[in-house]
């Protein structure tokens, strides 16, 4: 069995491999997917807590945390096409129409 | 608000007396209804003040019906408010007093209101008159049943401006509103010490009450001293002295009859002016508990204006004029009667009672003769008699009953005030009493013969008046035939059971008293006959006076030492003076204290334009740019708010871990 603080380093790797997608990427695709990453990162940690406290609570959030996660990657790819109908691109900061 | 009702009676109680509360609220109701609608009434309102007045007077003889059987005296009163300790009410003190006052005012009221029927008509102010006349009526009665003494001043006052509004009826003519302000301030004069002699008499209860019987009972107690109750009666015998115009306040009345005649009979003779005399004897109590001096004071003053005012009288060409003096000159005979103490009121109360008839019999047949010859001067009349028959008789009778011949009404109360005179000792007011009878047959004599013998003098074409006229002066013809019965020892002087102090005393018959009366009175009778059974100008008086017809003429130089030496210098000084103060100081002080408010005013509008505003405005433009600066953060790049928010979140973690 793999030792907890293992998981969890893992796991903020991962986060932050998310974090720096988001911030970074222009494409809203690459934005969505680093979303995903995020995600996972916190399934990886609710799974790790769950197997490190003998507690099935964990896992079943991290499965409710995956079908929200495919309903909103759902929307955000609809939004994504939407976009490139209307713009012909996909990058993010071209999107900056509301504002001031 | 009727919060408790306290009655004080002795025997049985008619219901007259109980709802005679009524009576003076008939004319009220009368006068109201007057002013309202009078004018758009047929006969423009001379309707209600008769129907009105003949139910209260038609009351008024059911409440005297109730002394007639020997009934006791009844009081009732409702609470009205309360000022700290002093506790006012509205209540109605009725006893043989108050009864004859009332048929006397209700039934002289009455006839008053018909009568002007005739003499007012056509007049431009017909339904104010009558108004005016209700309203009187209704002060008049107020006074009379008020069982304590605010609500008697408040009737007291109203009928002041009642006889001011009514003598300046014709007020387009400047004399006539002179004469009207003329009396109103005149008697003002008087009512200033008369309202301090009311508080002093309150003050004796202690601020508790207003209750005439009360407070006369308060004022002879032991604590109080002579001096106190001395000056108390002062205070309000001045009240009198105005009111009833005795000397030296007398100046007013003469002036008074600028007044249509029916309000001269009315207020001028018969009632108003005998409200001093009424007052002097519902407080009589206040005299009696005072030093002898307050009576003698009053009874030197009464002298002096009967005396004075039946000299005035022999010289007067205005018949009004003439009848004026002679009024004087017979209430000074009450005022007098009630000076001679407690007998005297019995006999100064007969003789305003067969006064009030026989003077306003006297004023409206004279009313009836200007009415004809359309002129007040006796030098205009002559030779009436056959022209106008009824107001001959009428005016005859009543002059017969002033001269106080036998058996007409002023015999009957002059020979008593003179028995009661006599028996208490006063001989110089005995003589006093003798002099002016003879004067007064005199000067009636003088005054008939003038007027209905002789040729007739004037322009106009005399005739004899409408019925609503002479019909007032035969009810009242009859009635000074027989008023003066009611007090004849003979016939068990029925009034002495009504009208006394304390306890009834048998009115006698002095037979040598009445007959020095009664030749005194034929013999000025005589002497005025002799002198003007054939009247021509210039009047034989003039040459018998010499100089004295001048002093008379100018009435003792009494109105004009008044007017320099009081109305002119106060018009021309104290006036003036007054005027200057108000103009330059205390219009200085005025607009001084505007000038600082303005500049405080200035100081207040910058500071609001400048501080508060400002504060304001700038707080506004402040977020304003704020706003234009901030508002970039917000801009429409998704990642730099993700990036903010990691922040956000990294900083919270940062402050959780750390404090938590």
């Amino acid at each position: 069995m793999i030792r907890l603080p293992f998981v969890l380093f893992f796991s903020a790797l991962l986060f932050s491999a998310g974090v720096y997608g988001v911030l970074a990427r222009r494409n809203a695709i690459m934005v969505l997917m680093a979303i995903e990453l995020m995600l996972n990162a916190v399934n990886v940690n609710l799974i790790g807590f769950s197997a490190y406290l003998r507690d099935i609570t964990g896992q079943v959030f991290a499965l409710f945390v995956i079908a929200v996660a495919a309903a909103e990657v759902g929307i955000g790819l609809a939004i994504v096409i939407l976009l490139f109908r209307n713009r012909e691109s996909i990058n993010v900061d071209e999107v900056n129409l509301l504002k001031w | 608000m009727v919060a408790e009702t306290v009655t004080v009676s002795t025997g049985a109680v008619s219901a007259f007396l109980k709802y005679a509360w009524v009576i003076p609220l008939l004319p009220f109701i009368s006068a109201v209804i007057t002013l309202f609608f009078g004018k758009r009434t047929p006969g423009r309102g001379s309707v209600y003040g008769i129907v009105f007045v003949g139910a209260a007077c038609a009351m008024s003889f059911g409440v005297l019906w109730h002394f007639v059987q020997g009934g006791g005296p009844y009081e009732a009163a409702v609470s009205w408010f309360q000022v700290g300790p002093l506790h006012l009410e509205l209540g109605i003190l009725v006893d043989g007093l108050t009864a004859i006052m009332l048929v006397v005012v209700t039934f002289i009221s009455l006839m008053v209101h018909i009568y002007s029927l005739g003499y007012m008509h056509g007049d431009e102010r017909f339904t104010w008159f009558y108004f005016v006349l209700s309203m009187f009526t209704a002060a008049m009665l107020t006074v009379v049943v008020s069982n304590n003494l605010i609500q008697l001043l408040i009737g007291w006052e109203v009928m002041g401006v009642c006889s001011y509004l009514l003598i300046g009826h014709w007020w387009e003519e400047k004399t006539n509103s002179n004469a009207s302000i003329k009396a109103f301030i005149t008697t003002r004069i008087g009512d200033v010490p008369f309202m301090f002699g009311i508080f002093a008499l309150i003050a004796a209860t202690g601020f508790t009450t207003t209750n005439i019987g009360v407070t006369s009972e308060a004022i002879g107690l032991p604590g109080v001293s002579a001096l106190y109750v001395s000056m108390a009666a002062i205070l309000l015998f001045g009240g009198v002295v105005g009111k009833s115009a005795q000397f030296p306040l007398h100046v007013w009345l003469p002036d008074a009859m600028a007044g249509p005649t029916p309000v001269s009979a009315l207020i001028h003779a018969a009632t108003m002016v005998a409200a001093g005399v009424y007052l002097l004897g519902r407080l009589f109590v206040v005299f009696l508990d005072a030093s002898p001096w307050v009576l003698t004071t009053v009874s030197i003053i009464a002298a002096i204006t009967m005396l004075g005012a039946a000299l005035l009288a022999v010289v007067q060409d205005d018949i009004k004029r003439v009848l004026a003096y002679s009024t004087l000159s017979q209430l000074a005979y009450m005022v007098a009667g009630l000076s001679l103490g407690e007998a005297g009121l019995t006999a100064g109360f007969f003789h305003l009672f067969t006064h009030a008839f026989f003077k306003a019999l006297l004023f409206l047949g004279a009313g009836s003769v200007i009415h004809a010859v359309h002129s007040n001067d006796m030098s205009d009349m002559g030779g009436l008699r056959k022209k106008m028959p009824i107001t001959f008789w009428t005016m005859l009778i009543g002059s017969l009953a002033l001269a106080g011949i036998f058996p007409f009404a002023g015999f009957w109360s002059k020979d008593e005030l003179l028995v009661v005179a006599q028996k208490t000792g006063h001989y110089w007011l005995f003589a006093a009493f003798l002099v002016t009878a003879l004067l007064t047959a005199f000067y009636t004599a003088r005054m008939v013969l003038i007027t209905f013998y002789g040729d007739y003098r004037g322009q106009a074409t005399p005739h004899e008046s409408p019925p609503s006229m002479s019909g007032p002066l035969v009810v009242l013809a009859g009635a000074t035939m027989f008023v003066g019965l009611l007090g004849a020892p003979q016939l068990g002087a029925v009034f002495g059971k009504w009208v006394f102090y304390e306890a009834v005393e048998a009115s006698v018959f002095v037979p040598w008293i009445a007959l020095l009366g009664t030749v005194l009175a034929v013999g000025g009778l005589f002497v005025g006959y002799s002198m003007y059974k054939a009247y021509r100008e210039p009047d034989p008086m003039e040459a018998k006076l010499g100089p004295l017809w001048d002093v008379f003429q100018n009435r003792y130089y009494i109105d004009s030492f008044y007017m320099r030496a009081i109305v002119l210098p106060t018009r021309d000084r104290l006036s003036a003076g007054v005027y200057w103060f108000n103009q330059n100081v205390l219009d200085a002080i005025v607009n001084g204290a505007a000038v600082l408010a303005r500049w405080l005013a200035s100081m207040v509008m910058w500071f609001d334009r400048n501080v508060i505003d400002g504060a304001v405005n700038g707080l506004g433009s402040l977020t304003g740019q704020a706003g234009g600066v901030l508002k970039f953060i917000q801009s429409g790049n998704v990642q730099w708010y993700a990036a903010g928010l990691f922040v956000g979140v990294v900083a919270l973690a940062i402050v959780f871990i750390k404090i938590v």
